[in-house]
């Protein structure tokens, strides 16, 4: 209404260091992923798990197969690889079994880990090899534009379902407990105090560790199914997310916008893949047996 | 050059099938990695690894297929150990993915195919040589791959060494093109002593992890990056995507250019990455073109056309990607035709034709696999070239 010129107010420029700069590849800020993704909170969760958590970074790595969270290991700032669709487990796994003192954590989708990776997930789990894997569930594929995936409630609208989704879908908490994984949580993007303690206990779990973090999609899932924007997906995570600690993982299914549990759901001991072949192997063999600890190149080198 | 490590090598005299002789290669090369999956005829070198990796600090684990098993490969050469993964032509094509990536994050590693007869399951438990060009153009994108493929078990032990060897100096994936025939042939196998062994040390960054940039050359005669392992320090990122020096997704036409074509490069550009066995070739009006058990097979058809007159020359390839290219363009203006010898319907003859340009006859001697050759059918093509 007013014809007065609009002054523009001069910005400074901020020179206060990023809290998170030791840990981020701050030279590949900003990151690809949409606003309002819940991926930011997951890689700060993580970050902050890993402070807390007492490994050297430097004898950590992250793996992530391909998707938008399959991205996670470009930013944080740790050995990383960003390896092929659904193939990130085996990898993780090459690289555990290679050298053993590392401390392999496994970031990436529903899709990726389930639905192409899903024989990978459930052997890695069946072996309890000393994994810790984070899934990022926006409950569709993603990157490729919003296709159904393995964990679509029934009837949501994706891309490849536009009359709506009717294949059951997956139950991850209670895929990961039945196939043998020693830790097992779900929590949202919202719950991230939850989510920061739940990932440093899976962290420090020998074994193959669970998280599943309900992530919001406003670009493709919201839109599509008509659910309003990011916030609104959070407010709904803050309404009908129901935090159930303990509770039996069949009883943890997803339906489409419905109230759900989270929680620490499963938390026990059992031998890892390591512990139980140098059993193995020193029970057969005693003293002839010659355990890999570490990288094997070395001695090679001059 | 540096020795092998002795608690891998099986130093004597041994009655080995090729299976287990090209195993005892990889452990003397210094494997200590190996993750794989069941397949005829190649399961053979999967069991010997396991069965001897836990007296030299070796781990072996069979996963749940063969996608799973070439990702563990390569990530187990990031984690700082030489590895192996063996398979045969159904698995070879799962493998396909994952050699990719390995192409593309430059990671020395062997992978064995102990071929059968194709398509498909085909015939298990049966010979073939019709992986060649699978072999040379199985992942998709643009490549180049080095292989290598024995005629005997002696030749499968050594020529495992050499596998590695390339490998590690041009940081890429290298193939062992064995057959059914050569992986359960039992013959004498001699594994020379540890300090009589040479192999190629990977090629190691020295300077400060922190200042590493993974793919940032430093001169390198081999035109590759010098590596480091996780948790060396570095905090480095790779990726399958195309990437520039820091190993950051960049995706450019730009930064596509310069990568592939140093991938491609690294291994086109090079005339030394060569391994024939030649014989009869001065004065030869038909040259006979082999490798793995054809080579051997070979022998029995160019001695009888060499009882009824015929000059024919011999070469034996052992290293078969790259091909030969120098060698044969030498060879096309002065010979009246080269025969290919191969158990296949004609893979490794298309690159003769190619090469002579109608220069010289081609001709393949091929069948579909299942056996190995008659060599009376091999003297006869001979002879027939030679009119």
């Amino acid at each position: 209404m007013s014809d007065t010129a609009v002054t523009p107010v001069p910005v400074k420029e901020d020179t206060t260091p990023h809290p998170m700069e030791d840990w981020l590849r701050m030279d590949r800020i900003p990151h690809i992923w949409c606003p309002t993704c819940g991926l930011g909170i997951v890689v700060t969760a993580l970050v902050e798990a890993i402070k807390k958590s007492a490994f050297d970074p430097d004898l950590m790595a992250v793996v992530s197969g391909i998707g938008c969270t399959g991205r996670v290991a470009g930013y944080i700032k740790l050995d990383s690889f960003h390896t092929t669709h659904g193939r990130a487990i085996p990898f993780a796994t090459g690289l555990k079994l290679s050298n053993p003192k590392l401390k392999v954590v496994v970031v990436s989708g529903d899709g990726d880990l389930t639905g192409i990776g899903g024989n990978h997930f459930i052997h890695a789990a069946r072996r309890n090899i000393d994994l810790t894997v984070i899934c990022v569930n926006n409950f569709i594929y993603a990157m490729t534009g919003g296709q159904v995936a393995p964990t679509t409630p029934n009837p949501a609208v994706t891309s490849t379902t536009p009359y709506g989704a009717f294949e059951p879908p997956f139950n991850l908490a209670n895929l990961a407990e039945a196939c043998g994984a020693t830790y097992v949580s779900r929590w949202t993007a919202l719950h991230v105090r939850r989510l920061v303690e739940s990932m440093t206990r899976a962290l420090m779990k020998p074994g193959f560790s669970f998280v599943e973090v309900i992530a919001p999609c406003s670009t493709l899932y919201a839109r599509r199914n008509r659910l309003g924007s990011g916030l609104d997906l959070m407010k709904f995570y803050h309404d009908n997310a129901i935090i159930k600690n303990g509770c039996p993982t069949p009883e943890v299914g997803i339906d489409f916008q419905k109230p759900f549990v989270v929680g620490d759901f499963v938390d026990k001991e059992r031998p890892t893949w390591h512990d139980r072949m140098r059993a193995q192997m020193t029970a057969t063999l005693g003293e002839k047996f010659i355990p890999k600890v570490g990288p094997s190149i070395c001695t090679n080198c001059e | 050059m540096v020795k092998a490590d002795p608690l891998g090598v099986l130093t004597g005299s041994h009655y080995l099938d090729g299976d287990e002789a090209c195993a005892e290669g990889a452990l003397a090369a210094g494997v200590r990695f190996l993750a794989g999956y069941p397949i005829t005829p190649s399961t053979e070198v999967a069991e010997r690894c396991a069965a001897r990796f836990p007296f030299m600090g070796g781990t072996f684990i069979q996963m749940e297929d063969e996608l799973a098993s070439m990702a563990a490969v390569v990530a187990g050469v990031w984690g700082g150990s030489k590895c192996l993964s063996v398979t045969s032509g159904p698995g070879f094509s799962l493998m396909m993915e994952n050699i990719g990536l390995g192409i593309m994050m430059e990671t020395p590693l062997v992978v064995v195919n102990v071929q059968r007869g194709g398509p498909s399951t085909g015939l298990p438990t049966m010979p073939g040589q019709a992986d060649m060009m699978q072999a040379r153009w199985g992942s998709h994108g643009d490549y180049e791959v080095i292989a290598v493929a024995p005629n005997s078990p002696q030749e499968a032990f050594d020529l495992t060494v050499e596998a590695f060897n390339l490998s590690e100096r041009f940081r890429t994936p290298v193939f062992v093109m064995l057959d059914e025939c050569v992986g359960h042939m039992t013959e004498k196998v001699v594994i020379p002593p540890a300090d009589e062994i040479e192999v190629e040390p990977r090629y190691m960054y020295t300077g400060d992890p922190k200042e590493y940039l993974p793919y940032k050359l430093d001169g390198n005669e081999y035109n590759v990056p010098p590596m480091l392992h996780a948790g060396q320090g570095a905090r480095f990122h790779t990726t399958g995507l195309t990437h520039d020096e820091r190993g950051y997704p960049d995706m450019t036409p730009a930064c596509q250019d310069v990568l592939v074509n140093r991938l491609v490069d690294k291994i086109r550009k090079r005339d030394d990455i060569v391994h024939l066995e030649e014989d009869g070739i001065e004065g030869a009006d038909v040259i006979v073109l082999s490798y793995g058990i054809s080579t051997r097979v070979a022998y029995g058809g160019i001695r009888i056309a060499r009882e009824r007159g015929v000059k024919v020359g011999h070469i034996a390839m052992k290293i078969v990607w790259p091909f030969p290219e120098k060698r044969i363009l030498e060879l096309v203006d002065s010979v009246k035709g080269i025969l290919t010898v191969e158990m296949n319907l004609g893979q490794m003859a298309l690159e003769t034709e190619r090469l002579a340009q109608g220069r010289c006859k081609t001709v393949l001697a091929g069948h579909a696999g299942g056996t190995v050759h008659d060599p009376k059918v091999i003297a006869k093509a001979i002879e027939e070239l030679a009119k």
